[in-house]
């Protein structure tokens, strides 16, 4: 079965989409990454989907339950790449995307992240990062 | 109206959806449709095709480019012998779904394309048909 691979990027997984996605798809992906958060601790999930050309309502509840999950396995979800076709359908579909966070490429989807996790840091967390850094 | 290509796709398996996008994005770049119609289009298509599927375990669908005056557009007719709708008045409505789905479906297909037609009858089918104007 086709699979969407999932990149570790230290704290980070790196998600991006370059195939039509159809539901099945959509689905492996929303249960994979649910795993990967969970099994490599990560903090933050960055998806491109700037080669994604169609979000139909489907694929718009998978990014948002992708989203909701990873936060409540403590993790933020950035979705970056947008096509500006896709958000105008999206938000006509009625589709807003409400709790998601979003930025126009990778590296500002990774600022947003970083920015967002370093916001997220209480003392406890403080001394996992510092022996993150050690490694 | 006049019909100036006509082509039958049947849509039996999650898999065909992809096809059908790939094909009805074809039809749309033929006729010099600007991106953001065509995403339009091909977004409606993509959730007639998924309701087709859901709840009728697929069916056909009629892609043609019509011509009214000097307008050329995509004209799409999803054809299913499912159980069909009981109350289109209440499907139409925005939220409203007896899957599970967030019921976004119909209304939101009839807001991204230009014409928007549903005919249905209980225990034999549902007909939809849409038209997206290369320039509407």
């Amino acid at each position: 079965m086709d699979r969407i691979p999932i990149l570790r990027m230290g704290n980070f997984l790196l998600v991006t989409i370059q195939v039509d996605l159809y539901d099945r798809l959509a689905l492996t992906l929303e249960a994979d990454l649910v795993q990967m958060v969970k099994k490599t601790n990560a903090k933050g999930v960055l998806i491109d989907i700037s080669a994604v050309s169609i979000v139909d309502s489907f694929m718009g509840r998978i990014i948002g339950n992708i989203a909701s999950m990873s936060k409540i396995l403590d993790s933020e979800t950035v979705v970056v790449g947008m096509q500006p076709a896709v958000a105008i359908t999206l938000i006509e579909l009625g589709l807003p995307l409400k709790g998601v966070h979003t930025a126009l490429d990778v590296e500002k989807g990774m600022l947003l992240l970083k920015s967002m996790i370093d916001e997220n840091v209480d003392d406890a967390d403080l001394d996992e990062q510092d022996d993150a850094f050690a490694e | 109206m006049l019909s100036l290509s006509k082509e039958t796709i049947k849509v039996l398996k999650e898999q065909d959806v992809v096809l059908l996008r790939n094909r009805v994005k074809e039809v749309a770049v033929k006729i010099k449709m600007g991106l953001v119609n065509q995403t339009r289009l091909i977004t409606a298509a993509s959730e007639l095709l998924r309701n087709m599927l859901r709840y009728a375990n697929g069916g056909n669908c009629i892609v043609e480019i019509v011509s009214s005056g000097r307008n050329n557009g995509v004209r799409l007719t999803f054809i299913d012998k499912g159980p069909g709708i009981p109350d289109i008045a209440l499907a139409m409505k925005d939220g409203y779904s007896t899957g599970k789905s967030l019921g976004l479906g119909l209304p939101g297909t009839k807001r991204l394309v230009n014409e928007f037609d549903i005919k249905s009858k209980v225990g034999e089918g549902t007909t939809v048909t849409i038209i997206k104007w290369a320039n509407g």
